[in-house]
């Protein structure tokens, strides 16, 4: 692929009060790619994809310095609004979490709402199109009207996968989605992975390395917030050219 | 024979213990534990029978009152201890009405504060502001009455009422000359007493919820407004509700500062402006010089009655907030 890289990540850095979270991480990403981001327990890897949207902020006296390009657009450059961000990059966190009094329509339709769409036509045509490329469509196309909070864990799982993908963002974050789930909805899940690809771009942290395998073009591995490694998935998982990370993949810590 | 059961349950539990010293193990457990949970129930039960002691007291008192009115106690209107005619409507109504604008007043309030404090604030503001609001409700009472009747009702007689018959003359609710005292200040003082109640529950309420459910928003490209509208308020629904009803329920109680600033007089007037009484403040104002039989046991049946509607209101909203717990914990 020698496309334009669609995420440029550059020298980013992130704090939790004192704590250096993120240490002077550079990559780049790829449209269309699945990028997947391993490494132990609190190597980072949560706290560097939260900066990649702005979220990290949002917690009390967390803060982030560095340049993430979107595009040609810096998201930490002077006078960037982080909601517009957020509505560029979307987001699927570790645990489900639907809007819990919404009915499944609503929970998908809830950003497009958000970006000032009302119609109803067009907003039942995203929503339809978005529960598709989740998956999901032919399980709740009868209950659009039920509670969200009625599906099962892995349909919520998709069910938060199609509101992030119904405003139609350039780059999709997961972080851990599959952590919480059963093997048959993980296996649902990364399936949609891969799928997804074709629709958009797709950076996943993950603690399993076997999934991380199995649906990534590029790997980067991070260990104490620094990224240790970074290239093609079948080579870090083959031969990979750091000592720290041959010791990850083949089970010697974390 | 109870009292035999309650030696057999207390005391030989201790008489096996010391029997038994050899194995601590085998020693306290197993012996103490049903004395314990003997102990927790007798606590338990002691407090559905003190309840049922209460009602069965006022009911007692309130008898020679029922018997003579019947109905009629709770339907009229004339409150005359001379001629020993006692109707409770007005007092009724004073109660309602004062307890609901206050609610009316504070709800929105306290809500607003809890959000503030929750979610916009940076910590440094939000915990000495919400140790004040907790304050609030730490200030006694009479203490209230007395700002009530020196700096708040001088206040509405001579600027706020005359405003509001003013501008707003033309609704029934701000008719009528501007005393100060009266049903207006009463709901104000009721106002400021529960904001407290209301906004701590409600700020519990708000932490409860899980840093995710915001995050859901805020990754959606949410303002900060639209995620308490999508995760906050949409979500905590059900304990606002339970929050703002011990509201009600303190306001419906009240004594001391309504009594001082509501104006006393058993009359039902459509006017904020006009004085009021409340059942509370009637047994308040009138207990003490209740000289006949009868007075004293309408006295009692106005307790009965309040007693009732507390009763009946908690009961209702903790109905309701079951119903609505439920439907989101379906999952």
């Amino acid at each position: 692929m020698d496309m334009q890289p669609i995420v440029r990540v550059r020298k980013l850095n992130a704090w939790f009060g004192a704590a250096h979270a993120v240490k002077n991480v550079s990559l780049e990403v790829e449209p269309h790619s699945v990028t997947a981001i391993i490494g132990p327990s609190g190597c980072g890897k949560s706290t560097f994809i939260r900066c990649l949207n702005r979220l990290h902020e949002e917690v009390p006296d967390a803060r982030a310095h560095g340049e993430v390009f979107l595009g040609d657009t810096n998201i930490y450059g002077e006078g960037i609004d982080p909601v517009v961000i957020r509505r560029k990059i979307g987001m699927v966190f570790q645990k489900p979490n639907p809007f819990p009094a919404a009915s499944v329509f609503d929970n998908v339709a809830a950003g497009l709402k958000l970006a000032g769409i009302r119609k109803k036509a067009l907003l039942m045509e995203r929503v339809e199109r978005s529960l598709r490329h989740a998956a999901l469509w032919d399980e709740v196309k009868a209950k659009l009207g039920s509670p969200g909070m009625s599906l099962s864990g892995g349909q919520l799982q998709r069910l938060c996968i199609a509101r992030a993908l119904a405003v139609e963002p350039s780059v999709l974050l997961m972080d851990e989605p599959t952590s919480a789930l059963d093997p048959i909805a993980t296996k649902k899940i990364e399936e949609l992975i891969v799928n997804l690809r074709k629709e958009v771009t797709i950076i996943i942290v993950t603690h399993n390395m076997q999934q991380a395998a199995r649906i990534s073009d590029r790997t980067a591995f991070l260990l104490l917030g620094e990224l240790i490694e970074f290239g093609a998935t079948s080579e870090i998982f083959t031969v990979p050219k750091e000592k720290q990370t041959e010791a990850y993949i083949t089970g010697k810590f974390g | 024979m109870a009292l035999d059961m309650v030696a057999q349950r207390c005391i030989l539990p201790f008489r096996r213990l010391l029997k038994r010293k050899g194995d601590p193990f085998q020693m306290c457990w197993p012996r103490i534990d049903p004395l314990f949970s003997f102990t927790l129930k007798v606590i338990a039960l002691g407090v559905f029978a003190f309840l049922a002691l209460i009602a069965f007291f006022l009911f007692y008192s309130a008898w020679p009152a029922i018997l003579r009115f019947g109905w009629e106690f709770l339907r009229t209107s004339t409150w005359d201890p001379v001629k020993e005619i006692f109707g409770a409507l007005p007092v009724i109504y004073g109660t309602v009405i004062s307890s609901l604008f206050a609610v009316a007043i504070a709800a929105p309030l306290s809500v607003g504060i809890a959000l503030f404090l929750n979610e916009l604030s940076p910590r440094k503001i939000a915990t000495p502001i919400g140790f004040l609001v907790e304050m609030l409700a730490a200030i006694p009472s009479v203490v209230y009455g007395l700002w009530g009747i020196f700096v708040l009702a001088p206040w509405l007689g001579d600027v706020v009422q005359p405003f509001l018959g003013k501008w707003l003359g033309a609704l029934p609710l701000f008719q009528g000359p501007p005393y100060g005292v009266g049903m207006l200040a009463a709901i104000i003082i009721l106002a400021i007493m529960i904001t407290p109640t209301i906004s701590s529950i409600s700020k519990e309420v708000f932490q409860a919820i899980p840093r995710s459910d915001r995050e859901a928003a805020l990754a959606l490209g949410a303002t900060r407004w639209e995620m308490m509208k999508l995760s906050v308020l949409g979500r905590a629904r059900a304990g606002i509700f339970g929050a703002v009803i011990l509201g009600l329920g303190r306001a419906l109680g009240e004594t001391m500062a309504v009594t001082m600033v509501i104006g006393n007089r058993s009359e039902i007037s459509a006017s904020l402006f006009a004085p009021g009484q409340t059942m509370a403040s009637v047994i308040a104002n009138e207990y003490a010089e209740a000289t006949s039989d009868l007075h004293v046991a309408a006295l009692a049946e106005i307790g009965l009655v309040l007693f009732g509607v507390t009763f009946l209101i908690n009961a209702i909203a903790r109905l309701i907030i079951w119903k609505v717990a439920q439907v989101k914990v379906t999952r």
